[in-house]
């Protein structure tokens, strides 16, 4: 095990004000540490100093709960192909390194603290469509319905997004068509998800407008920071979707969600 | 003094049905007046909120989390049971409450367990009709894997994904009902305290983690899906944030803390490399369908590559001990043989603290594109975390802490010895005694939330009238004004030592002895 | 993994102290006004504080091997987990006193009708 000194730049906001970059030295980081563990020793030093500890997000540590976010050396998750910032390990990098760390930026995703964001975007986007209507205990046998292997493997693949906003923060116009197509996708392709399809797929796709992301121009930076690796095909496939249910909706309409009442 | 369990008698096979016929039920027109605080948004808490909610019932959820979305339960790898018996080979409901109680060495409460058992069925079926994506045979219907403990295959899997993917189910089923108006989701606002009025637990005291308002919210009955607590240990595969702030606050304020000491330690774990280490990372026991487990029989092989220590010089020591089970041998059998391994000098790996994972002669087998697409994304985790490749050298593992059995006391309808308090999921410690089997906590965390609490609430509720006690109260200004007490103290110690080095200090404290 | 009972009585011993230096001496920065996540753990770390307390006494006080729980003073000769269902058949059910050194032990008895009391064996 080997250790490294490091300067990093990191951004400092205090929510509603103006941010800067701060400069901190990281010295002596063992190699084998995670770039978050690399975080928590400048932090444990930070204190130590009297200083202002740096805010950020993280819960699972093992790249599953999308908690973790951060722009590094300008890249959502930094330089790693399909790898969260928690799972990023300080071996990639070299002693004497200078490291960029800011939050994922996107007017849809205001800074809370630091490189902490907020994200509840994604959630109103799901609570637009992004669910099939079955009522507890009102299924049928789960074998009653067969779905073929390829089907449910595609459907999985989809489903893999862990809602990080790493497609977002690294498009040029912060569209969030990767994640919306991914969860529109999956459920879109699968047979529970057919009665539903055309409400779910103009239901997210107009929040997604209202939240403020941006337009997608297929630039598929997106893909690239993906640390699950979300394909862009879903992009594809959900601007099929949309076509059509906007198409149905002009002839025949589609209802609207139901709301409230019993 | 003795607890009653509220156990409905007869025989086992029909309490369940006998006591949802017994229970009281309330008419929807009434349940609206009701308000029911759920406190954890991972599968107990998200499940419990939406049924709850599609019941009628007005529903206020909270997390710590900036979504739903990210409770720990995202985390689980490996899968759910379910007696579904698809396999053919001998399953029932009988077999799963068997297997559980023994497994859970008889410290389990045997009703409830086999009413587990009987609602694993019906949760596969509502997971698979919310689009969960479980793996599949080519034939179109689920596939099955085998776990730790079990002699039948019986565990429902979606990749290396399991908790991720019925959580998100769950979490749409939450979506749906927070669109409709069902549910108030308050996301990053942690609970501090539970408001107790008059003896019953009627609300609860919250700090926004954005803005740090420190807030009262009142209700009919408060239900705790908080998960575990072992983060008390410090380094474990829990996530950063679980801790046991919900059920302990409770605790002081009456509810009676089961069985504590009863902590899981899990066999396939990635080794610790170094004292910065802020959490241990699990690998799925699913892998021990495949991978072999040894250690090198003579002192003289320590420090030695894997492949220089011929079969001959090798303890498979699990297949030894065990022959019927063999690596599969539930997880407190496994941990202890592992750990006695290394205590005997034989661990491999820095500081002796660890045993081989080795997968040669499955690769040998079946290849190792079939053993990629096994087990594919644990590979791969393996590697990012320690820099090696376990298709070309043995994995390293040990045991770490990863679920707690011991949690708050319930009855049969999961209420706490604290009236109007119900305890739900990991937090509770009703059912599996003194040793969890593998995919068993998706289980009980999905039936607790789904099927139990929509039935087991209204029996409490129909004791209270709606609405009767409002934030208003002066026990909500009193327990206002100790939350922010305690912030204030905190911040007002100014010491010299951080949070992370008690937590670190007390972890090996509980660790070592 | 294993506990016994020396390692134990010296747990409860020093958790309390740890504890109570953690009140005189954590530096928590920042304002309570704002996101502020060394805060958030200050409260966690003060309550696994107290549960770690109430976690020693159980073990202590659960003298048998059982799953996840293994006393080494509990233990067959071949190093297999010695349970005793004479006198441990129950579920330890913890009230809290007011004084975290005292904690009252309730019991809930277990009983066995339908999976008779038997030696777990995976041999
Ligand atoms: C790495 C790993 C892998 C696992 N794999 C499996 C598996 O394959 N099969 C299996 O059956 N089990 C598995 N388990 C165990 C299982 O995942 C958990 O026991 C289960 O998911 C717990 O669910 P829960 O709903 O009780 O709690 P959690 O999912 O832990 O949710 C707790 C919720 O409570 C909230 N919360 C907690 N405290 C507060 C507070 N003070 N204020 C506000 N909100 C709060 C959190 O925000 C969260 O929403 C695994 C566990 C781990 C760690
Ligand atoms: S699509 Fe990829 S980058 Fe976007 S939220 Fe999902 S996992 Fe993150
Ligand atoms: S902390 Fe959970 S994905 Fe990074």
């Amino acid at each position: 095990m080997s250790l490294l000194n490091l300067q990093l730049k990191v951004w400092r906001q205090n929510q509603g004000q103006p941010g800067h970059f701060q400069d901190i030295q990281a010295r002596e980081i063992p190699d084998h540490a995670s770039f978050l563990e690399m975080m928590d020793i400048v932090n444990e030093r930070l204190i130590q100093d009297g200083g202002d500890p740096v805010a950020f997000d993280h819960d699972c540590r093992e790249g599953i709960c999308g908690m973790c976010s951060m722009t590094i050396n300008g890249i959502a998750h930094g330089p790693e192909k399909a790898t969260t910032t928690c799972q990023l390990h300080m071996r990639k990098f070299r002693d004497g390194d200078t490291i960029w760390v800011e939050p994922f930026r996107a007017k849809a995703f205001p800074v809370v603290k630091d490189l902490m964001v907020n994200r509840s975007a994604f959630d109103r986007i799901q609570q637009a469509g992004g669910f099939v209507t079955v009522r507890t205990g009102a299924a049928p046998d789960a074998n009653s319905i067969l779905v073929g292997k390829e089907v449910a493997d595609a459907a999985m693949d989809a489903a893999a997004c862990i809602g990080c906003g790493a497609c977002v923060a690294s498009c040029k116009n912060a569209s969030a068509m990767l994640f919306v197509s991914a969860k529109a996708g999956q459920l879109n392709s699968l047979p529970q998800g057919q009665p539903e399809k055309d409400r779910r797929t103009l239901g997210m796709v107009r929040q997604m407008d209202k939240e403020g992301f941006g337009n997608c121009t297929n630039q598929y930076e997106c893909e690239a920071a993906c640390p699950k690796e979300i394909s862009v095909r879903w992009i594809t496939k959900l601007n099929r979707d949309y076509a059509l249910a906007a198409a149905k909706e002009a002839f025949v309409g589609v209802q609207e969600h139901a709301e409230g009442g019993d | 003094m003795s607890l009653d369990s509220k156990t409905p008698s007869g025989p086992m096979a029909l309490r369940w049905s006998k006591h949802k016929q017994d229970s009281k039920l309330i008419n929807p027109k009434n349940k609206r007046k009701y308000t029911v605080i759920v406190v954890g948004s991972g599968l107990a808490g998200s499940s419990a909120a939406a049924t709850l909610s599609e019941l009628g019932y007005k529903v206020k959820c909270f997390c710590f989390q900036d979504s739903p979305r990210r409770a720990h339960s995202i985390a689980a790898q490996g899968g759910i049971n379910a007696a579904k018996n698809y396999q053919n080979d001998g399953d029932s409901v009988h077999r799963l409450f068997y297997d559980t109680v023994k497994g859970g060495d008889f410290r389990a409460r045997e009703s409830n367990v086999h009413r587990l058992a009987e609602e694993s069925v019906n949760i596969i079926d509502q997971c698979a009709a919310q689009g969960v994506p479980f793996a599949r045979e080519y034939g179109g219907g689920l596939a099955n894997r085998s776990f730790g403990g079990a002699q039948v295959s019986r565990t429902f899997y979606a990749r290396g994904q399991t908790g991720q993917q019925l959580l998100l189910g769950a979490y749409s089923a939450l979506n749906k009902e927070v669109a409709r108006g069902g549910v108030e989701m308050h996301t990053r606002s942690e609970m501090l305290e539970v408001v107790v009025v008059d003896g019953h637990a009627k609300g609860i005291i919250t700090r926004d983690l954005m803005t740090g308002k420190i807030e009262a919210h009142a209700a009919d009955t408060v239900l705790l899906c908080t998960g575990g607590y072992g983060n008390v240990f410090y380094l474990s595969t829990n996530a950063m944030g679980c801790n046991v702030t919900a059920t302990w606050r409770a605790h002081r304020k009456g509810a009676y803390f089961a069985n504590p000491c009863y902590t899981q330690i899990h066999p396939t774990c990635i080794p610790v490399s170094g004292d910065y280490q802020s959490k241990l990372t699990l690998m799925s026991e699913s892998l021990r369908n495949d991978g072999r487990i040894w250690v090198p029989k003579n002192k003289a092989d320590i420090g030695k590559p894997a492949s220089q220590i011929p079969e001959a010089d090798r303890d498979y020591f699990l297949e030894r001990k065990y022959p019927s089970f063999g690596n599969l041998a539930p997880r407190d059998i496994s941990s202890r043989a592992a750990k006695e391994a290394c205590d005997a000098g034989l661990g491999v790996g820095p500081g002796g603290r660890g045993v081989y994972l080795d997968f040669a002669e499955a690769i040998g087998q079946f290849g190792q594109k079939t053993i990629a697409e096994r087990y594919g994304n644990l590979f791969e985790m393996y590697e990012k975390i320690t820099g090696e490749s376990g298709y070309k050298q043995p994995m390293r593992i040990y045991p770490a802490v990863h679920y707690t059995m011991g949690g708050l006391w319930v009855d049969y309808n999961l209420m706490s010895s604290l009236p109007g308090l119900h305890v739900l999921g990991e937090a509770n410690f009703s059912d599996h005694g003194a040793n969890r089997l593998g995919a068993s906590a998706l289980m009980q965390g999905l039936a607790d939330g789904y099927f139990v609490i929509p039935t087991t609430i209204a029996p409490y509720l129909v004791t209270q009238t709606p609405g009767n006690v409002t934030t208003s109260h002066p026990e909500f200004t009193k327990a206002l004004e100790d939350a922010q007490g305690r912030t204030n103290k905190f911040l007002n110690i100014k010491g010299k030592r951080s949070v992370d080095s008690f937590h670190r200090e007390l972890g090996l404290m509980v660790w070592d002895k | 993994m294993a506990r016994d009972k020396a390692g134990l009585t010296e747990a409860l011993k020093r958790i309390p102290e740890l504890r109570e230096e953690f009140w005189s001496n954590v530096k928590v920065p920042g304002s309570g006004a704002a996101a502020n996540p060394e805060l958030e753990k200050a409260g966690r770390v003060a309550d696994f504080m107290e549960f770690a307390e109430l976690l020693c006494h159980d073990a202590l006080d659960r003298e048998e091997s059982c799953g996840g729980h293994f006393r080494t003073e509990h233990q067959y000769d071949d190093g297999e987990a010695k349970r005793d269902d004479e006198n441990y058949c129950y579920a330890a059910a913890w009230e809290h006193t007011g004084d975290l050194s005292k904690p009252k032990l309730n019991k809930e008895q277990l009983t066995f009708e339908e999976v008779h009391l038997s030696v777990r064996s995976y041999k």
